[in-house]
């Protein structure tokens, strides 16, 4: 048994077997997170007191013949997730100093399974951001090359799984923040159904897309996690109170029967020569485990990346306001309660918070709110109709999760080209559909020498995610692109 | 008019109109806050009733509280309004310390209630009718303390602030200017300030805030179809403050139009020790709230079940009360506010009435005479007392069959008071009935002539004021019980007058 390699499954198995101790997993695991995190930076706060007392808590629990689903699964929390008596800051200045009193309930739900929490996981700030380099504090770097960027806004989650700091991890995902930082990383990332996972203790960002999701290494492990926590949480009034069916127990071998939608308007020749291909050798394969391919259209999708960011900003100008100096966090004096306002929200949010607070303040301003906001709600309406469309066609659209490997630090300067990076993400997050990233192969940047992972983007209809799970752990088993990629150096040190 | 404004103008009354709109804040009765699960409950220690939701942490939700929803459909319907099956919540943005979220939870353009009308009269029993806009749910905020030498923001060097109200569930009645006095406005608002205590649905203490109320004051003249241009008057902190600074504010607007000026639209606060309103914020410098709807809420569903269920447990609403009072049961005015005004003691009135086959008028002389009178003096509310609607409706019977008198009833009342009981035993154990057999009375009555010749001379010579002294001595003799009238018949019969 080896805890830092090994799937959560596994490690689950072992541990409800009494093969081996949680404890002894966090105390395998506290010194080579931190050797390895030296050179990454995926953690904002590593947890081992909490880790410890949790792994001793898990043994108690076995011990007592318990069975937990995560038994001595190490997992990491996005730093915009409340895990009571952890610093929470959302990779904000803002909330530098800020203490969590309550837990999320989706990380709640992980440490009643039996996981073990490392720490908090760095992110852009307010999960603001496709790279991780909006965080107000370190850089986490790319596992596979520390030169690039790990995606965001999940950073941390997405490169402490891949560096084998983490067993599973916690991201959220409001455009593209859970699978784009996963296809950078060689690494499952999955978005559920909007509604499925409670937002209770998530820092929100865009309250009407916000959703939490798992990292795993695998498909399956993804969706061990997916099963914990999914499911309605009265402290959430928009999660959903459908009953879920596990997924990790249904994942199956083939695609028979499968119709799998490709989109017309995600043209692959838009791409370098080198991720097209990869991408179509991904389609290929779907096609060789027993998928029909289907060329379904999404006209409205070329609208996605409009519509979110009035929506999103919107939604953030809002949501953002609370944080003012008045009760916690950071506050910077002034003469009076409106210079106080002024100064700690200077001092405190980073330039692109900034910019999306000053957009979504215009959108939703007296007389521009019918031309924007209005809008931007019906165009919404529009992409979730054309999806509904589509899966008339198809079971599943696969499309790339990303357009090119990851960038070097400071690649994109201006921000539309950063906004950019979610094209291909945006349209099922603004339809709130079960989306995933897999892993697909790789491929040489254009300003780089060597492979970098890429993801293959399944989407799914609404409340689909075991069919969803099913369809990307069929095709993960059949490819097994992740470990075709060497572990990342980093993990040896 | 108390203002020396008012007596330099001539004849203002005939001339001008007022125009007033009450829009008014009213907390809602349930045992939680409307987004989270802190008690609602006035006062106690500062930021003592707060959790993560209420006091906006990172990460937290709001989840609406049904109860406080049901409370809204029950005071539209008790106004007549209508219940639209599509509610929502919205955010109004704007920044203020005691809000912790710096948006408010509010509803913008889907309010749970739309329209309806306050019936209301005034002391002299003129009745009105102000229509409502809409009726809709938000939340309270918090309370800032100013730390300075009078308890202003001006000159403070710091500022407290009490969470304990956030989040409280408040409903805000937006009324259509129909009225058109300070009187009215009053009027008014003690009718919603009724209604809401009848339906059980707040409180409605003036005094602890959980009522507050601005009004939209314009002028114009009479006979003129346009409306002026309002001031919108806040803080006022009671009915008596309602009405002066209305009062007052006509009479500043008078004074502006008949100076030559023109009003202008703003906020002007009322300034309870000075009398005055001042102006605070002019429409230029209005805030944007950037409404917009809650993206943590979902739509609101009002099934007609729903409405339906909540309308069958809808009790008579003070206003039908006070009409079926007045034109149903002939009591005045006056007597029939009293009764409204105290819900109890109306529905302890309802069950007398109802037990004395509709005498209202003579249960009314009781409640608000002789038992009011017996309550007050012993600081026991009458419903709370020994006598039992039934006993009182017996008594009523008694006194209007005649079988016992006036002074008598007096005496059973105050046995009822002290004892409780039933009247027909306390008259048949105290021997109070009345003597109205012809035979008994007038045996007694020959008596008494019999022993007072001289008296019978006197009244003969033409002294007939001395009846009153034989119908006493008639009574003496019986013990009190004798009919008067049938006695007073007799002496005279007898005497040959």
């Amino acid at each position: 048994m080896d805890p830092i390699h090994d799937s959560a499954r596994a490690i689950a198995r072992e541990v409800n077997a009494r093969a081996v101790a949680a404890v002894e997993i966090a105390d395998a695991l506290v010194p080579q997170i931190s050797r390895v995190d030296a050179a990454i930076g995926a953690y904002r706060e590593l947890t081992p007191e909490l880790m410890r007392s949790h792994a001793r808590n898990v043994d108690e629990r076995i011990a007592r013949g318990e069975r937990l689903p995560l038994a001595g699964v190490p997992v990491a929390i996005k730093d915009n997730m409340c895990l009571e008596g952890t610093h929470t800051t959302a990779g904000s200045k803002i909330l530098e100093n800020f203490v969590a009193p309550y837990t999320a309930t989706a990380v709640q739900r992980l440490l009643d399974a039996g996981a073990l929490p490392i720490g908090k996981t760095n992110l852009d700030e307010f999960a603001m951001g496709s790279s991780g380099e909006n965080s107000a504090f370190e850089k986490t770097k790319n596992p596979y090359d520390l030169d690039r960027v790990p995606g965001g806004s999940s950073a941390g989650s997405a490169a402490s799984v891949a560096a084998r700091i983490a067993t599973l991890s916690l991201g959220s995902d409001t455009g593209g923040s859970i699978r784009e930082p996963a296809a950078f990383c060689n690494v499952v990332g999955f978005k559920p159904t909007y509604g499925r996972v409670s937002r209770y203790g998530l820092i929100a960002f865009a309250s009407s897309l916000d959703q939490i999701g798992p990292f795993g290494r695998t498909v399956e492990d993804a969706a061990l996690a997916y099963d914990v926590i999914a499911g309605k949480d009265p402290l959430d009034a928009t999660s959903l109170d459908r009953a879920i069916e596990s997924a990790a127990d249904h994942l199956r071998g083939d695609l028979r029967g499968v119709r799998v939608g490709i989109v017309k308007e995600f043209a692959l020749s838009d791409l370098d020569g080198a991720t097209a291909a990869c991408y179509e050798r991904a389609y290929a394969d779907l096609e060789r485990l027993g998928a029909e391919l289907v060329e379904v259209e999404l006209p409205t999708a070329k609208y996605g990346l409009a519509t979110y960011y009035l929506i999103a900003p919107a939604e953030c100008s809002s949501n953002l306001a609370r944080f003012d100096g008045v009760r916690y966090g950071l506050r910077v004096d002034g003469a009076d309660v409106g210079e106080m306002y002024e100064r700690t929200r200077a001092a405190g949010f980073g330039p692109e918070v900034k910019r999306r607070i000053l957009i979504g303040t215009y959108a939703l301003s007296s007389g521009y709110y019918d031309a924007y906001y209005l809008k931007a709600q019906k165009a919404r309406t529009r992409i979730g109709e054309d999806f509904a469309r589509a899966f008339e066609r198809c079971d599943v659209i696969a499309a790339p999760a990303v357009s090119a490997p990851a960038f070097r630090f400071n690649a994109k300067s201006d921000p539309v080209t950063m906004y950019l990076m979610d094209y291909y993400t945006i349209p099922g997050s603004l339809a709130g559909l079960p989306s995933l990233s897999v892993p697909c192969g790789a491929s040489v940047p254009l300003d780089g020498t060597r492979p970098m992972p890429l993801g293959l983007q399944l989407t799914s209809p609404l409340f689909t995610e075991r069919a969803l799970l099913g369809y990307a752990h069929a095709y993960e088993q059949s490819t097994l692109h992740a470990e075709k990629i060497a572990a990342p150096e980093v993990c040896n040190a | 008019m108390t203002t020396s404004a008012m007596s330099q103008i001539v004849n203002p009354s005939e001339t001008y109109e007022a125009v007033i709109g009450i829009e008014c804040h009213v907390e809602l009765k349930t045992a939680s806050k409307m987004f989270c699960g802190c008690p609602n409950a006035f006062g106690g220690e500062p930021n003592t009733k707060v959790c993560p939701v209420c006091l906006a942490l990172p990460g937290a939700l709001p989840v609406p509280n049904a109860l406080a929803i049901e409370h809204m459909i029950r005071s539209g319907l008790a106004f007549g309004a209508t219940i639209p099956s599509h509610s929502k919540f919205d955010r109004k943005n704007y920044f203020y310390p005691d809000m912790p979220k710096n948006y408010q939870i509010s509803q913008y353009d889907m309010p749970l209630t739309v329209g309806g009308a306050v019936g209301y009269w005034l002391e002299d029993g003129t009745r009105g009718e102000c229509r409502l806009t809409r009726i809709h749910l938000e939340e309270d905020t918090g309370k800032s303390t100013h730390a300075s030498a009078d308890g202003r923001l001006a000159g403070a060097t710091s500022s407290l602030i009490d969470f304990n109200r956030a989040g409280v569930p408040l409903m805000e009645c937006v009324g259509e200017p129909d009225l058109r006095s300070a009187d009215e406005a009053v009027a008014f608002l003690e009718m919603l300030a009724r209604t809401f205590r009848e339906l059980g649905v707040s409180d409605v203490k003036m005094e602890e805030g959980s009522l507050r109320c601005d009004a939209n004051v314009s002028i114009r003249r009479r006979g003129a179809t346009e409306y002026g241009t309002k001031a919108e008057i806040k803080n006022m902190n009671s009915f008596r403050s309602v009405r002066r600074a209305i009062e007052s504010e006509i009479a500043r607007q008078i004074q502006v139009i008949e100076g030559g000026g023109r009003v202008i639209q703003e906020t002007r606060g009322w300034d309870e020790s000075a009398g005055v309103t001042h102006s605070q914020r002019s429409k230029e410098e209005a805030h944007d709230y950037r409404y917009f709807p809650d993206p943590d809420l979902v739509p609101i569903d009002v099934t007609a079940e729903t409405v339906e269920r909540v309308r069958a447990t809808l009790p008579e609403t003070p206003y039908a009360r006070y009409v079926r009072y007045v034109d149903t049961f002939g009591i005045d005015s006056k007597r029939a506010t009293q009764l409204v005004d105290d819900h109890r003691l109306a529905a302890w009135f309802d069950r007398a009435v109802a037990a004395a086959g509709g005498k209202a008028s003579a249960v009314v002389a009781f409640v608000l005479g002789d038992l009011a009178r017996l309550a007050n003096e012993n600081d026991v509310q009458l419903a709370d007392g020994k006598v039992t609607p039934e006993a009182l409706a017996e008594l009523v019977a008694l006194t209007s069959s005649n079988a016992i008198n006036s002074k008598a009833a007096k005496q059973v009342l105050e046995t009822l008071w002290a004892e409780g009981g039933s009247a027909k035993a306390i008259v048949e154990r105290e021997g109070l009935a009345q003597m109205s057999d012809r035979g008994a009375v007038e045996a007694i009555v020959d008596e008494v002539l019999a022993a007072n010749p001289n008296v019978v001379a006197d009244y003969k010579a033409g002294k007939t004021n001395v009846m009153g002294f034989l119908t006493g001595q008639v009574m003496k003799a019986s013990r009190g019980k004798a009919n008067p009238t049938l006695a007073q018949g007799l002496l005279k019969e007898k005497l040959g007058s």
